[in-house]
């Protein structure tokens, strides 16, 4: 199976051709905002983050910046920065050039002059670069170069019913053509550990997923959260969850039946055709999204069981749900009904194919719903308050 | 009428998809191929019932997955729940 994308001087290949326009900090984001809205054909978003964080918190922040402008999506990058954050124009320019040899321009609001001077040239530069982007022609690649993002949110019982071994499907398949796909949410995988490690190509990456699930209960441990405690809950009980362990299934079963066949930190370059791969993200969507975007996910599949309008800058995002009452309250935002699964009126394999289908129609240019409605939020994960 | 799932051809459970009844058939499919049993208890909507007899000491299996074993003998149409599966989770320590 094959689609039509862009492909980059890195040797990456995109599924969009978008231009970025990066804020180094969060004074930065007001004026990467303006520069966005006068250039068609760039995107941007708002960091919150770049300044006054613990080094572990800056790591993290530094390789979303760092992943998003190497993203295989992205054409080129404007980085706009104050001039005076700990994430310094210098340390962001090398972090990306570590990445990817993409056409790249800097501007510095305090050296600019300010907001107008700065503005004015990193406008100049992007739409210099969404002009050099315009000319590239698609090209025809295999399914193998795709870098699949799995998700959930906003949970229901349909979730672990149909939209989860969905997506596991997909995965399964996308790893078949010869891809990468990844598992995210480090905090779903809590009681379903044992299962995960039992699925690991070796035992460096059996370790390695003991390691993050533990690294996890301590960050939260420190202020005062224990995961397992009381899990499932009452409610949970009351709802059918009879163990941690099938809790927990529900959510890993985006990861479908593959061998893990590495474990990746926040953010850090996930490596294509690689299988199923695991990286360290939080249960919170946009920034789970984020980290997976950052390591070189050109797509995302997302389930839903109550309906959520998530999107992301530069990622399309298909949303599934299992719940056929949430896709008809919410037809406007969700992508695909995975329904029949559970009235038996389709199988996995049935759906699992279409799934497939809609994925290779999405990498060759077609609008998810989220795209389609702008949407574009994010977030960064972080561990510790500001210094 | 289908009022069940089974989630993976290897589960030996199936989940309730409507409220069911002591009494009902349950009917579910599985790898295309229609399949019924009798409930012996009434079951909640998204609660579990044996696909068939699970002995005691068992692994009961959901996703094709071990989600705890069975702590008494379970019989086919029976409620699978807290009362009579046991969660068998292999503790971080333990591992390490």
């Amino acid at each position: 199976m094959t689609f039509y994308g862009y492909r980059r001087p890195d040797g990456r290949v995109g599924v969009r051709n978008k231009v970025l326009i990066l804020p180094a900090s969060v004074c930065a984001s007001d004026t990467t905002r303006i520069v966005s809205q006068q250039v068609v054909g760039s995107v941007t978003f708002s960091n919150q983050l770049g300044c006054s964080q613990v080094a572990p918190d800056q790591q993290f922040t530094m390789d979303v910046m760092a992943g998003y402008a190497a993203n295989p999506n992205v054409y080129g990058t404007v980085v706009v920065s104050l001039g005076c954050e700990n994430c310094q124009m210098d340390l962001v320019v090398r972090a990306i050039q570590e990445r990817t040899n993409k056409p790249l321009k800097q501007v510095i609001i305090q050296e600019a002059g300010g907001t107008l001077k700065a503005i004015e040239m990193a406008v100049r530069y992007a739409k210099e670069m969404v002009a050099e982007a315009s000319l590239l022609q698609k090209e025809e690649f295999p399914m193998s170069e795709l870098i699949l993002g799995t998700e959930c949110g906003g949970s229901d019982p349909t979730s672990g019913l149909a939209a989860n071994p969905l997506i596991g499907q997909l995965s399964d398949l996308i790893v078949k053509e010869g891809g990468t796909s990844i598992l995210s949410e480090t905090t779903e995988f809590i009681g379903a550990e044992h299962i995960l490690a039992r699925r690991a190509a070796n035992k460096e990456v059996h370790d390695r997923i003991y390691e993050i699930v533990h690294r996890y209960e301590e960050s939260l441990r420190v202020v005062g959260e224990e995961v397992r405690e009381g899990n499932p809950s009452p409610g949970n009980k009351a709802g059918g969850i009879t163990s941690l362990e099938e809790k927990s299934l529900g959510c890993i079963h985006k990861g479908g039946h593959s061998t893990v066949m590495n474990v990746y930190d926040y953010g850090k370059q996930v490596k294509a055709k690689e299988g199923l791969v695991i990286m360290d993200t939080p249960g919170n969507d946009p920034s789970s999204v984020a980290g997976m975007v950052a390591g070189g996910a050109q797509v995302v599949v997302f389930s839903t069981g109550r309906g959520t309008p998530t999107g992301n800058p530069l990622v399309p995002v298909i949303k599934i749900t299992g719940n056929k009452l949430t896709y008809a309250n919410m037809i406007d935002n969700i992508d695909v009904d995975a329904s029949p699964l559970i009235y038996g009126t389709k199988t996995i394999e049935e759906l699992g194919q279409e799934l497939l289908k809609l994925t290779q129609e999405v990498a060759c240019g077609k609008q998810t719903k989220a795209e389609s409605l702008g949407y574009t939020e994010m977030a960064i994960a972080r561990v510790c308050n500001f210094v | 009428m289908i009022n069940a799932m089974i989630i993976d051809a290897a589960d030996n459970v199936v989940v309730a998809i409507e409220p069911i009844k002591k009494g009902d058939t349950v009917t579910y499919v599985c790898g295309g191929q229609t399949k019924s049993f009798t409930a012996l208890q009434d079951v909640s909507i998204y609660h579990k019932l044996a696909a068939r007899d699970i002995a005691k000491g068992e692994p009961v299996v959901k996703y094709g997955e071990h989600i705890g074993v069975a702590g008494a003998d379970i019989r086919t149409g029976e409620h699978v729940h807290v009362h009579n599966v046991e969660s068998h989770r292999e503790t971080l320590e333990a591992k390490e």
